[in-house]
């Protein structure tokens, strides 16, 4: 299997599929610790991400690279999704975009992703590791990721590398203190809940795995 | 291109993004008042309203003040507000440094980022200002009793070489927004440097904290080539009563 445009475009329409499954749990963590609106506002970014998927294909041209996608999801979140996770996202999508100029992905051009990925994220929310946030779970899936492709790991495996990482990284979320965002505010209090952030990074990044063996 | 005279073309034009789109048109309301003719731009809201912040709406506002002036600065409200401005410049590279971002509170920054770009000042000149409101906005405590009757003038201007006046305020309501932000309009528009009561005459925010109440006698002192050209002008405009007499 092959990480190329295909593959991207199946990777973000999964994603879509994914969060819109998951929507209710997101905003239940998200209500913990948060204002409540993670799931419905990503699954709104989403959507307007399929329709634009869509609708390239029917009219416009379509996205010939996978750095094309990537770039379509980050301007289409950052519009629609209206919280803080639409220009963190997008962010993320449009700095993973720019080191993805290529039809077809090895596995270092996984790893220059997701670090694209998570150095977006860092840029514009400020926060670092431990701080209960997405971090927690795109650090982790950067180093997997990173280690895998170093030990000759597939495209594919890095990827799974990658996804699993960030599923723990979400999980060792919930005994945390939150510093960041919405959930600094609840302080001790945000310990004993899993960030949503961090859980909806996960479902993204097994939406990558799951496109790369689909 | 070159700065057009005072008035009729700002160099700057402000975007002011917001999460509620009223609240952005309210901004602009208000900035629009204290500066007229310069171009400011509301972003709030996402696409179908809500509150939020859009990314094609903050984008299409920039674009649109790049097309009549020569840089943007743009405020905003609160943290993903800020994050979306910082995505759109990302994405466009900072618009070849024409667009700066200010560091400052939404509604003062937003005055005295208005009153400057007015005066024809640069993206840089402008962005200072809105960054410096924070800590020039404190109104001063007012004066109980000293707003009650109209102030009335002292006559003839007490010059003191043409640089230094001393006037009262004669509209009831004092020195509040709109009449600071006229006063530092007609002060940037001469090339002069003029403090009143000892404040920067050119910076609305610094007049407003004087809270000069109306009857209060103001000091008005011109330093530069029209310095008293600027000093006169000053005398008749507080004399003038800003239309509210």
């Amino acid at each position: 299997m092959t990480l190329d445009v295909a593959w991207a475009d199946r990777w973000t329409r999964l994603s879509a599929e994914r969060i819109t499954a998951a929507r209710d749990e997101l905003t239940e963590l998200d209500r913990q610790i948060g204002d409540g609106d993670h799931g419905e506002n990503l699954d709104r970014g989403f959507r307007a991400v399929v329709a634009k998927l869509d609708g390239s294909a029917s009219g416009e041209q379509p996205p010939a690279q996978i750095g094309d996608v990537l770039k379509l999801v980050a301007t289409t979140l950052m519009s629609s999704v209206g919280g803080a996770s639409g220009p963190l996202y997008g962010t993320a999508y449009l700095r993973a975009a720019k080191v993805t100029g290529l039809a077809e992905l090895d596995a270092q051009g996984v790893v220059a992703l997701l670090e694209g990925a998570l150095e977006g994220i860092t840029a514009r929310g400020k926060a670092q590791v431990g701080e209960k946030t997405m971090v927690d779970a795109w650090q982790p899936a950067v180093d997997a990721a990173e280690a895998a492709a170093n030990a000759g790991a597939s495209p594919a495996d890095v990827l799974a590398a990658a996804a699993d990482a960030a599923r723990a990284g979400a999980g060792a979320t919930v005994p945390l203190v939150a510093t960041k965002g919405r959930a600094s505010y609840l302080g001790e209090r945000s310990a004993g809940h899993q960030d949503p952030g961090a859980t909806s990074t996960a479902i993204l990044l097994e939406a990558a795995r799951d496109a790369a063996t689909a | 291109m070159s700065a057009g005279p005072v008035g009729t073309r700002a160099r700057v034009a402000l975007v002011l993004v917001s999460h509620s789109q009223r609240l952005a048109q309210g901004a602009v309301e208000l900035s629009a008042q204290m500066a007229p003719g310069v171009l400011l731009l509301a972003a709030g809201g996402t696409d179908d309203g809500g509150l939020g912040t859009s990314y094609d709406r903050v984008s299409a506002a920039i674009e649109e003040a790049l097309q009549a002036a020569d840089g943007a600065v743009v405020l905003a409200d609160l943290g993903s507000a800020v994050m979306t401005v910082e995505s759109v410049l990302d994405m466009e590279d900072g618009f070849d440094g024409r667009v700066r971002l200010a560091d400052a509170p939404f509604v003062e920054g937003a005055v005295a980022a208005a009153v400057t770009a007015h005066g024809g000042g640069d993206v840089a000149e402008v962005l200072a200002s809105a960054e410096h409101a924070g800590g020039t906005f404190a109104v001063g405590a007012e004066t109980p009793g000293a707003a009650e009757e109209p102030g009335t003038t002292d006559g003839e201007p007490a010059a003191d070489g043409g640089t230094r006046a001393v006037v009262t305020l004669r509209n009831p309501l004092g020195l509040h927004a709109r009449p600071a932000a006229v006063l530092a309009r007609l002060v940037a528009g001469f090339d002069a440097s003029v403090a009143i009561d000892g404040v920067n005459g050119a910076s609305v925010l610094e007049l407003m904290k004087l809270g000069a109440a109306g009857g209060q006698e103001l000091t008005v002192t011109g330093e530069g080539p029209e310095a008293a050209d600027a000093v006169r002008a000053v005398v008749e405009a507080v004399e003038g009563g800003f239309g509210e007499v």
